[in-house]
């Protein structure tokens, strides 16, 4: 069974008396354990098509469908709770709660969850140990780097369980070593934990990983291409 | 939940210097609201313990005609079974009967329409104490024909003590009758009102000027505490139904009101205080929920709820106001300990004050239910000032919060 599956999937904006659709007809198939990015310029609907397979936003055609589960026809609040125990998220910036250490960031998703206390700290000192922060977990997002922030994003966006994880331009602020400490780690965890990404990016550091990389233009699929690395 | 205060209340602390002037803020502005209560009630309450103490007593006894017809004639008939009986009972502190005649007091130098009160000065310390009250002087002595008169009767008569004044009345046939008498002391009152009505002097001497046998026109009567005085006054009625029997609030109405206007009052005060901190508490929380509009998005884009984002809005407006509130209402409450000791000295205006039966120095006092009350207000005011800003942190939309980068 396919992880993300959409089907003539339609998101139109009304702006002013011109109607803009950004997401125009896509047929889209991603299953369990890929390493998906979508790319395309600005404009394109690549951010779109991300916010709709996120929750984020909701289809005005066609549907979405998460592990078998068609999140279209959910409600405002049905759909916090789905994405909380469904799907991870990494954006580009302010990922964290600056007032929680990076722990308790992680530990946070988790406690939505209603987890016990004890599973909480051993999952997310397991998840930051697994990015390589097992030595900074009473840190505050300030007192990491950008690329460290990221990785506790990434054990927050695991911390949950989910289907997959979403990436939205993960690695947009970072240098070129944390970006490829940061692709190394989910990449790992993808070969590792068949955990399923989907990134949305035009960083050709990000694109030069990915083992599928779709192509959107005005809204639809330009190109869909297998790589083997 | 408790992740989601300790968030809340870290929160708080991001911005350090706008919270403590919004923390200080609430503080003054519960500190003064208490204090300013403190004083308008201590004040009011201490006007209310003079206006009884010189004037009023807990509890008069009067015949039933004299409230119609304050007449020499309307006099309590057997006094001494009365007295006897409150003499005996064990909530009362001091008894003292009273002949009250109109008249005219008059010197060489002028003349004034008082109150005469003929009294039995060794019974009347456990209630006017007025020996107490004198500036100059003794108070009466054993020689015959003395009256004590107020200091602002003595300025008006320009009498000094020593002086001859004299006082005319009527008895019950219509007859003016004159006495001479030397002012033996001279008191200082609740008000200068109360100096130029009241003068005072012994039963017995007034007995011998009036050619009629007469008892008394007034029992008063001391309880052991303001809380008592119902209590006795109905035990009163009904052992003595031909009698009219009256309480303080009673006798003079305005007292009373003033006592429960002010406790409404207090309560006005306080709420417009409060009402004027809320608007700083919404604002301040405002700022704080729009310059947070991307990490609230997020928290919502990764699966926090909406309930979850309004109470920790709810929380942080909660602890903010809670962390000025108590200190607040804490430090009105150890001013007024200390100032309800020490008294506020207004000497300098207490010449105005004095006219309106209010004593000098003020002691500031408020009922502890009062500080609970504040409490709660303060509580019922955070609460709804973090209305606002928490449903404008539900209306922001996860992704234009996160994605305006």
């Amino acid at each position: 069974m396919p992880v993300i599956e959409t089907h003539n999937l339609e998101r139109v904006y009304q702006d002013g008396s011109q109607v803009i659709k950004a997401v125009d007809g896509i047929d889209l198939q991603i299953d369990e354990g890929e390493f998906t990015a979508i790319v395309g310029p600005s404009g394109s609907g690549k951010t779109t098509l991300l916010n709709l397979i996120g929750g984020l936003d909701k289809p005005t055609g066609g549907q979405v469908s998460i592990a078998g589960e068609n999140i279209s026809d959910l409600s405002d609040n049905q759909m916090i709770n789905f994405r909380l125990e469904h799907i991870g998220f990494v954006f580009q910036a302010y990922n964290l709660i600056p007032v929680l250490t990076a722990v308790e960031n992680v530990e946070f998703i988790m406690l939505l969850q209603k987890k016990s206390k004890v599973e909480r700290r051993r999952r997310a000192t397991q998840l930051l140990e697994a990015v390589g922060l097992g030595d900074r977990l009473d840190k505050k997002p300030g007192e990491l780097s950008g690329g460290q922030q990221q990785r506790v994003a990434v054990a927050r966006a695991l911390a949950s369980k989910p289907d997959f994880v979403l990436a939205d331009e993960p690695t947009a602020n970072l240098d070129s070593a944390s970006t490829a400490n940061l692709l190394d780690i989910m990449a790992r965890l993808n070969r590792e934990e068949n955990m399923t990404f989907v990134f949305a990016t035009h960083d050709q550091r990000v694109i030069d990983r990915a083992k599928r990389i779709i192509t959107v233009e005005d809204g639809k699929i330009k190109s869909d291409v297998k790589v083997d690395h | 939940m408790s992740t989601l205060i300790k968030i809340a209340w870290r929160n708080i602390w991001r911005n350090r210097l706008r919270s403590l002037v919004v923390i200080f803020s609430i503080i003054l502005g519960i500190w003064s609201g208490v204090f300013i209560n403190g004083f308008s009630y201590g004040l009011n309450r201490q006007r209310t313990f003079e206006t009884i103490k010189s004037n009023l007593s807990h509890i008069q006894i009067h015949d039933t005609a004299w409230s119609q017809d304050p007449n020499i004639e309307n006099q309590v008939l057997s006094p001494e079974k009365i007295t006897s009986f409150l003499q005996n009972h064990p909530q009362v502190n001091a008894v003292a009967n009273r002949i009250l005649l109109n008249g005219i007091i008059s010197s060489a130098n002028g003349s004034g329409g008082v109150q005469i009160t003929g009294i039995e000065p060794e019974k009347e310390h456990g209630l006017t104490g007025l020996a107490d009250d004198l500036t100059q002087g003794e108070f009466f002595g054993e020689k015959k024909n003395r009256i004590v008169i107020g200091e602002a009767m003595a300025e008006k008569l320009k009498a000094r003590i020593g002086s001859k004044v004299v006082i005319t009345f009527t008895d019950s046939k219509g007859v003016i009758i004159s006495g001479a008498f030397k002012v033996v002391g001279i008191y200082k009152g609740v008000s200068s009102q109360l100096e130029q009505l009241k003068v005072y002097v012994r039963q017995r001497d007034l007995r011998k000027l009036l050619n009629e046998e007469i008892t008394v026109h007034e029992i008063a009567l001391m309880t052991t505490g303001m809380e008592m005085v119902e209590s006795v006054q109905q035990e009163l009625q009904q052992k003595f139904p031909h009698y009219d029997i009256q309480s303080w609030d009673e006798i003079s109405p305005e007292l009373g009101y003033a006592d429960e206007l002010m406790e409404t009052m207090l309560y006005i005060i306080i709420g417009i205080i409060m009402l004027a901190l809320s608007f700083g508490i919404v604002n301040t929380m405002l700022m704080a929920v729009l310059e947070r509009k991307k990490e609230l998005g997020m928290l919502m884009a990764v699966g926090m709820s909406k309930k979850r984002v309004f109470s920790m809005i709810l929380w942080e407006t909660l602890m903010l106001s809670l962390c000025g509130g108590p200190l607040g209402i804490l430090l009105g409450y150890f001013t007024i300990l200390y100032t309800g000791s020490s008294g506020i000295n207004l000497t300098m205006f207490a010449d105005g004050l004095q006219s309106f039966g209010m004593s000098p120095i003020v002691y500031p006092y408020i009922e502890i239910s009062f500080y609970f009350g504040t409490g709660l207000l303060v509580v019922v005011m955070a609460l709804l000032s973090s209305l606002y800003p928490a449903r404008r942190a539900l209306k922001l939309n996860p992704v234009e919060a996160i994605r305006t980068i």
